[in-house]
């Protein structure tokens, strides 16, 4: 038991040690950067993997930093929902990471990219081990500002404007955030999570956690993208580098966005009807207005970008839904989304990376040349829009059947529609950039490197064999844990206060 | 006169700059090292320090500073800073704990006490001060070749 608490911290030494060793070694020797980012993002896959099997034999996990018992010290809690997303977040992050050994030679001090990468990925590991309100605000907010930096990597006109507005809209939701958190804090008069929540079940219903979870909603939607809050989205995520645009679609807005949103609205403050029946109609809204928006565009990673919003209001839907096999579902299609989505944005930088353009109508007749990168993109685009027996397809199918069964089926109807305009939004991305004639400029067009491709080729495994987490006996040890975190609600108090004892 | 006395402001400026930098940054180390028994701390240290920088920069032009700490020296002590943090933060696994406070604690009020937290000053003032020097380079330079 002792043993395997202690790798919770390490879920964040790893990458800070990793970014802080970059910058500091990695300068003036070429291959370093490349090698420190390989190493430490395999190694928190490794962890993150290992944590599940930790987590299903010991139950939640408690670590009390610097010896500090809980309530009085920063706790870092490990249970069935944050090992779960550490997985998606650190297999994205490995993927990414590979891909990046050649995709990244077009800019000059790759570096800097790996250093705010890896700060990146730290500020999302913790905010997803953290145990402390507070420390999950500071968590979000270096996983937020690394990727304001990162957004603007390129330094252009148009990427530093993108990069600005991010930053604007992004630390006005941080301000929510700061502000409910004080609110709960001067409330409760404790910032741990599982104590606050202790807390508020005593004192009971109170005008002060409507206002909080509405501040909450509005702070972590607008980090999540969620429809009122999404206009940052779609300049910042095709302004960055392809793979950072496949970390940012793929896990940022998870992490900082979904993670921390059900965590505090599920777990700290418990679930209402109201709040419920509000993250409800903003899913159904994202879900349809995204795709709307998503299926004129003629920019690849616009399009792209736009559908993360879609695909966005399906995982809040189907948590929203409250009960057992919505939750479910829906966890379900975020770690899918993160498999489908980041691979999208790898094809559309391969894509970029070979003819240098973005744009659907210049592009034509790719796959010939291209194959691995035309195929892994069918494969993705069949996912997104949920074709069997793509894992997609699975995950919308449990958040429709949720839907029908918790008696609303006019979510389930939106929920369709919605993934019929995905699908006819992909099938004009494979025509025009992958199908039809060849155009001539791009006879000399060659297909990527291999770095670039293998990553490509796992992204698309998992795509195929994604629905294998359904099976009972993989299940319960991986979603399963997760959603049950989630359906116990404010237990969770219970649970982690019990456990340190 | 020497050349650096032809760049940056009046003699004015200049000699109650000289008279002040070795005082600003001198207190800058007086915050940092009292951090754990006094109000202040790295974090405040570690900007009076940058500052001490900064005002160095102003009064005499960007060379004259930039021979006491250049650009790369800036942010070599800013990621060396960062690590020094972090490795204090591990060497808590020798008592069993991340971040735990494992050196002799000391008595209160005196300066050697409170086990790790000087060290944990030293090491935030390095990040800070580096870090925030780097930036006010950044800018100047930045300045510098938009002005060509």
């Amino acid at each position: 038991m002792t043993g395997a608490v202690n790798i919770i911290p390490f879920f964040v030494v790893i990458p800070l040690a990793g970014a802080f060793l970059t910058a500091l070694l990695a300068k003036k020797i070429k291959w370093l950067p490349d090698i420190i980012g390989s190493v430490t993002t395999l190694a928190l896959l490794a962890i993150s993997i290992l944590s599940i099997f930790k987590v299903n034999a010991y139950g939640a996990l408690v670590y009390s930093v610097g010896g500090w018992k809980l309530p009085i010290g920063i706790a870092m809690v490990l249970d069935g929902f944050s090992s779960f997303v550490l997985v998606t977040v650190n297999l994205i992050a490995f993927i990414v990471g590979i891909y990046a050994v050649n995709y990244m030679e077009r800019f000059t001090s790759k570096w800097k990219f790996y250093t705010l990468f890896l700060l990146m990925l730290a500020g999302m590991n913790g905010v997803v081990i953290t145990g402390d309100l507070f420390n999950l605000f500071v968590f979000l907010e270096i996983a937020s500002v690394a990727s304001y930096a990162l957004v603007a990597f390129g330094t252009e006109k148009h990427e530093l404007e993108a990069a600005f507005k991010y930053a604007a809209m992004s630390t006005v939701g941080s301000l929510f955030v700061l502000l409910g958190i004080a609110f709960l804090y001067s409330f409760t008069s404790t910032l741990n999570m599982a104590d606050m929540a202790r807390v508020l079940t005593q004192k009971g219903a109170n005008n002060i956690t409507v206002m909080v979870s509405v501040l909450f909603i509005m702070g972590f939607g607008l980090k999540a993208a969620l429809v009122p809050f999404h206009a940052w989205l779609p300049d910042a995520h095709p302004s960055a580098p392809a793979p950072i645009s496949a970390m940012l679609s793929g896990v940022l807005i998870k992490s900082l966005g979904i993670y921390a949103l059900c965590r505090i609205i599920y777990n700290v403050i418990g679930i209402t009807a109201p709040v419920a029946s509000a993250l409800l109609v903003l899913g159904t809204l994202s879900m349809v207005v995204g795709v709307f928006l998503a299926i004129g565009q003629w920019d690849l990673k616009r399009l792209l970008a736009y559908h993360s919003i879609s695909q966005i209001g399906y995982v809040i839907l189907g948590i929203a839904l409250g009960t057992p096999l919505g939750i479910f579902g829906g966890l379900f299609h975020l770690f899918n989304h993160s498999v489908f989505k980041s691979l999208l944005f790898l094809n559309s930088g391969a894509v970029e990376y070979s003819t240098g353009t973005r744009d659907l109508k210049k592009m034509g007749g790719l796959m010939g040349k291209m194959p691995v990168t035309g195929g892994t993109n069918l494969v993705a685009s069949m996912s997104i829009a949920g074709i069997p027996p793509f894992n997609g397809f699975w995950s919308k199918l449990i958040i429709i059947i949720a839907a029908v069964q918790a008696g609303k089926p006019w979510f389930a109807f939106w929920a369709v529609l919605a993934s019929l305009l995905t699908l006819a939004s992909f099938t004009k991305v494979m025509k025009y950039a992958f199908f039809g004639t060849l155009k001539e400029k791009w006879n000399k067009v060659k297909e990527v490197p291999v770095f670039m491709k293998v990553s490509m080729l796992a992204l698309a495994l998992i795509c195929v064999i994604g629905g294998a987490l359904l099976i009972s006996g993989v299940n319960e040890g991986f979603l399963g844990s997760a959603s049950n975190v989630l359906i116990e609600g404010t237990g969770y108090a219970k649970v982690i206060l019990g456990s340190v004892k | 006169m020497s050349r650096e006395h032809k760049k940056g402001m009046s003699l004015i400026v200049k000699t109650i700059t000289r008279l002040t930098v070795g005082l600003i940054l001198l207190y800058g180390i007086y915050i940092i090292l009292h951090g754990h028994v006094s109000p202040g701390g790295g974090f405040a240290g570690g900007v009076i320090i940058a500052l001490s920088f900064v005002h160095l920069m102003l009064a005499y032009g960007k060379e004259t500073a930039l021979r006491k700490v250049s650009r790369s020296a800036a942010s070599f002590f800013e990621s060396v800073g960062a690590t020094l943090f972090l490795l204090i933060a591990l060497l808590g696994f020798t008592g069993g704990y991340f971040f735990l406070n494992f050196l002799g604690k000391g008595e209160p009020f005196k300066l050697f006490s409170a086990g790790i937290i000087p060290l944990c000053n030293i090491a935030i003032s390095l990040k800070v001060g580096a870090g925030l020097f780097a930036i006010f380079v950044a800018l100047v330079v930045l300045n510098l070749d938009s002005e060509k």
